[in-house]
């Protein structure tokens, strides 16, 4: 249907203009060929290669890579079973789906909040929200690395009430998922809300009418009508968050880190391509896995609405 | 009879959203405000004093990252932006184009991987061809993931377009060129700005891929400010860091402001 409409200008004299498409497209292709289809190729193979005497890699096949995440060579060349860089894919997870779940908790009632609000106000508030985008990633991190490190206000703030002297608030897991809440959440916000917005009130006054009350509505009628919204929020916040690199570098410092700052480490002084590589690919496995179940999700819903 | 009451409104929705704009904007105003204190321990308050800034903007290392970084994202907004409008072009108004979703598919796809493969990917590649120049593989990178950046509000913009003007111009024996230039180029102005906008703000905000491509000389601005960083807070930082802030505010309203006009241009 949109197809013929599309034809109906189809004069000989546009017709000429069939091939300038696909020149348009080429620079995009090509780009996007060289800089990301070749590189991750690449990547696949070298997390199979053997890693050089003096880092980087050499090529072959070799599953060291992989083995390493579970396994550790003991100095007589036994496999001990060493849990650290499982532990490391595993906080992962947790810290991004508890990052992005945080977000989504915030981000509802205000997204809503603000759709609420008269028409000047609503479009200052969204601009608000933007706002902090716009900075610097690393200064918003940055920022609460001041906030929660020694001599900063808040541990001023409990000191105050009587908190021990050696207490610190930074370099641990609630330190990294305090900035990653932080820097992410206006991407939580602006999806929801462009999602609310959309909303047709008269279905929650119908909802209201046939005695649903309040919590009823949000979870039968204004929850299902903004999942496209959250959807897009759920990917736009986890996929990030389950790569960080900066939160768990800065703030979880050394000890507390992330697949992300573990390949960085990998690549920078640990200078372990192959094992960099493997755990890179099994990063990008787990988003691709996220996102595919979103999509068949989203697939499902569209298909029983 | 109690209050009539509005069933749409949540009670208790005005004191989070109160609660979240001050969580919002607390920790830059503290950025701000230690920017200000003479004391060399950030923390610790003795006195209002602008020193801080006169030695950020006499340090060198600062502004030669600054100008690294300015350059990158200068070159690869270019780029972006015209490899996204070009691909905007022929995806929304191209005829009988095949592989339309699959080509849209490649443009977005630096928005569905995380950013340290990518980093990571791009770095063994330059690594195995041998590419040294640290400001060309910034630069291709940068193009790269800041492609989407500028295609996803051309596109929308396109999209919600109708053909109607373009076809008038045509019909008025406009040449191609001349309905694109006189016509199609104005009415899609403020989606390549936004794009333009967002792009040059994602490059000039890298850090996971410049600081893995980055070598001696073409440091960025967060590279360097990583860098110091982890040599320990500084009241200098908190300078560099109150002016980007307010540079990114200046940004910002100037984009947002433009992109807010091409909205109501629309409703007339």
């Amino acid at each position: 249907m949109s197809e013929a409409t599309a034809h109906h200008t189809d004069t000989p004299q546009r017709r000429r203009q069939i091939n300038l498409p696909y020149v348009g497209l080429a620079p995009a292709w090509l780009l996007m060929i060289f800089a990301l289809i070749i590189p991750i190729l690449i990547i696949i193979a070298v997390s199979f290669a053997v890693r050089g005497a003096y880092g980087g890699f050499d090529w072959g096949f070799d599953l060291s890579g992989y083995r390493q995440i579970l396994f550790n060579e003991g100095w007589t060349g036994e496999m001990e079973f060493t849990p650290q860089y499982l532990i490391i894919i595993l906080r992962t997870i947790l810290l991004a789906t508890v990052t992005t779940v945080l977000c989504l908790i915030l981000a509802v009632p205000v997204a809503y909040w603000i759709a609420g609000q008269p028409g000047h106000r609503k479009s200052v508030l969204v601009f608000l929200v933007t706002l902090p985008f716009w900075m610097s990633m690393i200064l918003r991190v940055y920022a609460w690395m001041i906030i929660l490190g020694k001599d900063g206000p808040l541990l001023r703030f409990f000191e105050f009430f009587g908190a021990p002297s050696g207490m610190t608030l930074m370099y641990n897991d609630g330190a990294t998922l305090a900035a990653m809440v932080y820097t992410y959440i206006p991407l939580m916000v602006l999806p929801v809300f462009a999602s609310i917005e959309k909303l047709d009130g008269t279905l929650i006054e119908a909802a209201h009418d046939l005695y649903g009350n309040r919590w009823t509505t949000l979870r039968r009628v204004i929850l299902p009508l903004t999942a496209p919204g959250i959807a897009s929020g759920v990917i736009l916040v986890f996929v990030p968050a389950f790569g960080a690199v900066l939160e768990p570098t800065l703030m979880g410092g050394g000890k507390q880190m992330m697949m992300g700052s573990l390949i960085q480490l990998q690549f920078g002084g640990g200078r372990n391509w192959p094992f960099g590589a493997a755990i890179a690919m099994i990063l990008m496995m787990f988003v691709m896995l996220v996102l595919i179940g979103l999509a068949l999700r989203s697939a499902r819903n569209e298909g029983e609405s | 009879m109690k209050q009539q009451h509005d069933v749409k409104r949540y009670p208790g929705l005005g004191i989070i959203s109160t609660v979240f704009f001050i969580y919002l904007y607390a920790p830059l105003g503290i950025v701000v405000l230690y920017s200000f204190n003479a004391n060399r321990i950030t923390s610790v308050w003795t006195e209002f004093s602008f020193k801080w800034y006169g030695s950020a903007l006499n340090n060198s290392a600062l502004m030669s990252a600054l100008k690294t970084s300015l350059t990158v994202a200068a070159i690869a907004t270019v780029m972006a932006t015209t490899i996204a409008l070009l691909a905007a072009l022929s995806i929304i108004r191209g005829k009988n184009v095949r592989y339309r979703k699959l080509s849209e598919t490649m443009v977005n796809l630096p928005l569905l991987l995380p950013e340290i493969v990518l980093a990571v990917a791009t770095l063994i590649l330059f690594s195995l061809i041998g590419l040294q120049n640290g400001m060309v593989k910034l630069v291709i990178a940068h193009s790269a993931f800041c492609t989407p950046f500028a295609f996803l509000p051309i596109r929308a913009r396109l999209q919600g377009m109708p053909l109607d003007f373009e076809e008038a111009a045509t019909d008025l024996y406009a040449s191609r060129w001349t309905v694109f230039r006189r016509v199609t180029l104005p009415l899609i102005f403020p989606g390549l700005f936004s794009g333009a906008m967002l792009a040059f703000l994602i490059s000039m905000d890298d850090f996971i891929t410049s600081n893995m491509l980055s070598s001696g000389g073409t440091t960025t601005l967060p590279v360097y400010i990583f860098s110091l960083i982890r040599a320990g807070t500084s009241p200098e930082l908190n300078a560099i860091a109150t002016m980007l802030i307010v540079a990114s505010l200046v940004l910002a309203t100037v984009a947002l402001t433009v992109a807010a006009r091409g909205q109501r241009t629309d409703a007339t």
